[in-house]
């Protein structure tokens, strides 16, 4: 997924991630009102104000607007939360704080995906009696024909391509322009309650790509309006718009009696109204958080400068605020074509201050200082040793081992490549300096370069060819997964056949025959634990390799307005969870 | 952009009320144009201070002089001070953004870079653009300026739209695309040179015609003078004409108006670098520490304050003084 500031390439996104923490908050939400437990960092765990208690009008902005409404059709992490609201999955993040929100739970489906034919086939069962805003029943027609629609990338060109890339149906067009929808072998629907996934070759996670994102939110073909479905997509969930949506003003949604609770234990649908507006400036958002005219600030990565600057150094602001940490680990991609030679990569590692690098990100509140690329949220991730760096705020790097490198790579005297940075972040233009300034002292010298993030990742860093003509040794660089796994996180940023001529994920251009090899074999591998295992040693290869500079596993500084009830961070989101916030008074 | 400014070619040969007036009592004695403009200007002082503040600016701009300054009254401008600053916040740890002794304007936000010395190393990149742009824009602006005014006809509606059309170019979303596709070097220059060079180009390159305009209009006026005919009737040919004859009657308004335009370039320069196609860090410019700074306005707002005024005054110096220069050029346009 992406979130809105950070948008990483078409195929990949990111997402977020859950603490490393245990799920201390449980679910207990029998305590009315709200118990008012508010304290620094409290929703990162937990549950803050835990309510039951209907009513009220819960109020979300936003600066932008959604990549669109339609659930198949978005790719951003808070659309995908938001869009829960008015749309039922097959299945769907479960709705927990800790690192269970990670987890897939039933949504549309009685239970989770069942595979046979060596995880070749997908099999889910549809749960009884659930219908649509109009009162009309949910099949499994319905959800096939929201599947084949994501074929065509030409209507909607929005979300992930999973589907397209997964499923056996080589050259379907997509329903718009095939009318017939038994031309589409994707999905089978051997009855009105069966759906059934046909793939290409093994996936064993297939259960998180019908999860992640909208893609199986059942679309009644009759209603379907194509590109324009966005402006009114029809409600499985528990609210339905009232009238259409307005793009870059925003829209409202209302309870939809046809939703019924009994089937649906991951939304608790407190507010009796919602409403978003779009549009409006990101400082003003936060002032009004403050003041609670705003309950949710929906990008959800955090508040502005200003408002970081008044929460921190006002006590009473900061205990209604949240320092998760956000899914990203921003890191330094080290070009293994650019700089071949292993010991030049591993002088760059051995001399980068990461003390400077910490605060570039904003100290303890912006991130934490990272050893292994996967951060701590991803299911079954070990935290790793540190090969030729020091996970330590402190540490400033070590010139004598760096030079020492340099000496083997036989460059003792040190050599110079470009570094690459999008020069609207200011927090990488900052990390390209400080690294620039300790590589200096051991003769390795950059020349930085910036570019805007608009065209960062497709057209300079993602670009190999850019990469090679203009000898970019380095560049800033983060990822989120599209689901917390090794592979949601690794693959595409690691696997040599992820790397693509324009909006390449694996700007460290690695291509190693084992690497390579162990993502062939672990996508048929059924055991969670024994894939973890081999994402372990892959991550390891990669630092081993010095293809990748660790820098921090990104925190976002969240504000819950007093009168927000029922909060707290969803790990599979990367920030609140939508669905099950509250109002107060 | 600015205004024309109307000098009227006849200045040039009339003798202004106020030197005829003194010729009674004194010797007559000749003086050129350039001394009686001198006469002028040497009585404005708000002229002659933007001017001395401009000359100052330059002089502490040459290779050798600004290190040595910053070396005296600052530290180096890409060391970290890091200690100085508070990780979380990023704000400097003391008051005031940091301003003590060592660091008279204070301290960058996040690495504890010294912003005197920065300011004054930012100088240099934005009065080279700033001055190398607008020669450019003169040069380019005054050959097709002269051209159609005095040639009239087919080649003045070709050059006169051609004007038209740059001025219709969207140059900011130009600027930014062009600087995504540039080659790492290119005619031998590379790096911040060649960010520099691509700058002054777009900056200079696209800014032509409104001094093109003026120049025109001056020239078709100026072709129409009984000098002009004389010239011609005396069998001058076409280059003498333009050379010998208008072109030393357009310096005035070509001065001034280079003088006005020093500062827009600035400016622009600063709009291009707050939109992150400036030039590449650690080197510091105006503009890119103006665009950092609103990041930060909240945590150090002397961040702002600091580059902001030295734009501001900057600007305002080479305005003040471009006045005073057309005032003593042509006091009629007072």
């Amino acid at each position: 997924m992406k979130s809105p500031k950070v948008v990483a390439s078409t195929a990949a996104g990111l997402v977020a991630l859950s603490l490393g923490l245990s799920a201390c908050g449980g679910g207990d939400d029998d305590n009315g009102g709200g118990s008012g437990d508010a304290k620094f960092d409290a929703g990162s765990t937990g549950i803050v104000n835990a309510s039951t208690q209907k009513g009220g009008t819960l109020k979300m902005a936003q600066p932008d607007d959604f990549d669109s409404l339609d659930p198949a059709d978005m790719y951003y992490a808070y659309a995908l939360n938001f869009a829960r609201l008015y749309s039922r999955n097959l299945l769907t993040y479960t709705s927990k704080p800790g690192d269970a929100g990670t987890a897939m739970s039933p949504d549309l489906a009685e239970g989770l995906g069942v595979p046979s034919d060596g995880s070749k086939t997908w099999t889910y069962k549809l749960k009884r009696g659930m219908k649509y805003e109009d009162g009309t029943e949910i099949k499994a027609q319905d959800i096939k024909y929201a599947v084949a629609r994501t074929f065509d990338r030409s209507v909607l060109h929005n979300g992930p391509s999973y589907f397209t890339q997964l499923l056996d149906a080589e050259g379907y067009k997509g329903p718009f322009k095939d009318k017939n929808l038994d031309n589409f072998k994707g999905v089978e629907t051997p009855d009105d309650y069966t759906v059934v996934f046909k793939l290409k070759a093994p996936f064993s996670e297939f259960d998180y790509v019908v999860g992640f994102s909208g893609q199986t939110a059942p679309v009644p073909a009759a209603k379907d309006t194509g590109a324009r479905y966005g402006m009114h997509p029809v409600s499985s969930g528990p609210y339905k718009l009232e009238g259409d949506y307005q793009a870059k003003k925003g829209g409202v949604w209302v309870r939809n009696p046809n939703w019924d609770p009994a089937t649906d234990p991951n939304r608790k649908a407190l507010p009796d109204r919602i409403e978003v507006q779009s549009g409006l400036k990101a400082d003003e958002i936060d002032n009004r958080l403050e003041k609670g005219d705003v309950h949710v600030d929906l990008p959800g990565s955090g508040v502005q400068a200003a408002a970081r600057q008044r929460i921190l150094t006002n006590p009473k602001l900061k205990a209604n605020a949240d320092n998760p940490l956000a899914g990203f680990h921003w890191y330094i991609p080290i070009n293994v074509k650019t700089i071949p030679n292993l010991e030049c990569r591993k002088a760059i590692v051995y001399a980068a201050d990461r003390s400077a690098m910490y605060r570039a990100y904003g100290g303890e509140v912006g991130g934490e200082v990272s050893t292994s690329i996967q951060p701590p949220n991803v299911a079954g991730r070990e935290k790793g040793t540190d090969l030729y760096t020091k996970a330590d705020p402190n540490f400033t790097g070590d010139p004598t081992q760096a030079k020492a490198a340099l000496a083997k790579c036989g460059k003792p005297n040190g050599f110079s490549t470009t570094m690459v940075f999008r020069s609207d972040r200011p927090k990488e233009k900052a990390t390209a300096e400080a690294l620039k300034q300790s590589l200096d002292k051991v003769g390795i010298k950059l020349e930085l370069q910036g570019f805007p993030s608009g065209t960062y990742t497709n057209e300079q860093f993602g670009s190999p060819k850019f990469v090679a003509k203009n000898n970019v040794g380095l560049g800033t660089y983060g990822w989120a997964p599209d689901w917390n796994t090794g592979y949601g996180y690794l693959q595409p940023i690691s696997d040599g056949k992820a790397i693509v001529d324009t909006g390449n994920a694996n700007p460290e251009e690695l291509n190693d025959p084992a690497v390579n090899k162990m993502w062939n074999d672990v996508v048929s591998v059924q055991d969670p634990a024994a894939r973890a295992k081999t994402y372990n040693e892959i991550d390891h290869k990669i630092r081993e390799q010095a293809a990748i500079l660790p820098n921090v596993y990104a925190k976002s500084l969240l504000f819950r307005p007093a009168n927000l009830t029922n909060v707290y961070f969803h790990a599979g989101y990367g920030m609140y969870d939508y669905v099950n916030l509250g109002v107060k008074g | 952009m600015t205004a024309p400014i109307e000098v009227s070619g006849s200045e040039a040969e009339a003798q202004p009320d106020a030197v005829l007036a003194g010729m009674e009592r004194k010797a007559i004695q000749g003086r050129s144009l350039g001394q009686i403009a001198w006469l002028r200007l040497k009585r404005d002082k708000v002229a002659l201070s933007g001017g001395a503040f401009v000359l100052l600016l330059i002089f502490l701009s040459l290779p050798g002089v600004t290190g040595l300054v910053a070396g005296w009254l600052g530290s180096p401008p890409n060391d970290f001070h890091q200690n100085l600053i508070d990780p979380t916040l990023g704000g400097p740890l003391e008051p005031l953004g940091g301003i003590s002794a060592e660091h008279i304007f204070g301290l960058e936000p996040i690495n504890g870079r010294d912003l005197f010395s920065r300011v004054l190393y930012g100088a240099r990149v934005s009065l080279l653009i700033g001055v190398l742009a607008t020669m450019v824009s003169v040069v380019i602006g005054t050959v097709m300026g002269i051209t159609a005014g005095y040639f009239g006809g087919w080649v003045d509606t070709l050059i006169a739209r051609t004007m038209d059309v740059f001025l219709a170019f969207p140059l900011v979303l130009f600027a930014i695309s062009l600087v995504g596709v540039i080659p790492r070097d290119l005619f031998g220059l590379t790096g911040n040179n060649l960010r520099i060079a691509i700058l002054v180009f777009i900056i200079g390159f696209f800014n032509w015609p409104y001094i093109g305009r003026i120049i025109r209009g001056q020239t078709m006026s100026l072709r129409e003078r009984e000098f002009v005919d004389a010239a011609r009737s005396m069998g001058a040919r076409n280059s003498t004409i333009l050379f010998k004859e208008i072109l030393p009657n357009l310096v005035a308004p070509v001065l001034v108006y280079a003088t006005l335009l020093i500062p827009t370039n600035i400016l622009f320069e600063a709009a291009l670098s707050f939109l992150g196609v400036g030039i590449n860090p650690p080197d510091p410019s105006w503009g890119g520490m103006l665009s950092q700074a609103t990041e930060l306005y909240s945590v150090a707002p002397h961040f702002v304050i600091v580059p902001g005024l030295a734009i501001f005054v900057t600007v305002l110096a080479f305005n003040l003084f471009g006045d005073g220069l057309r005032d003593a050029l042509d006091p009629r346009a007072r």
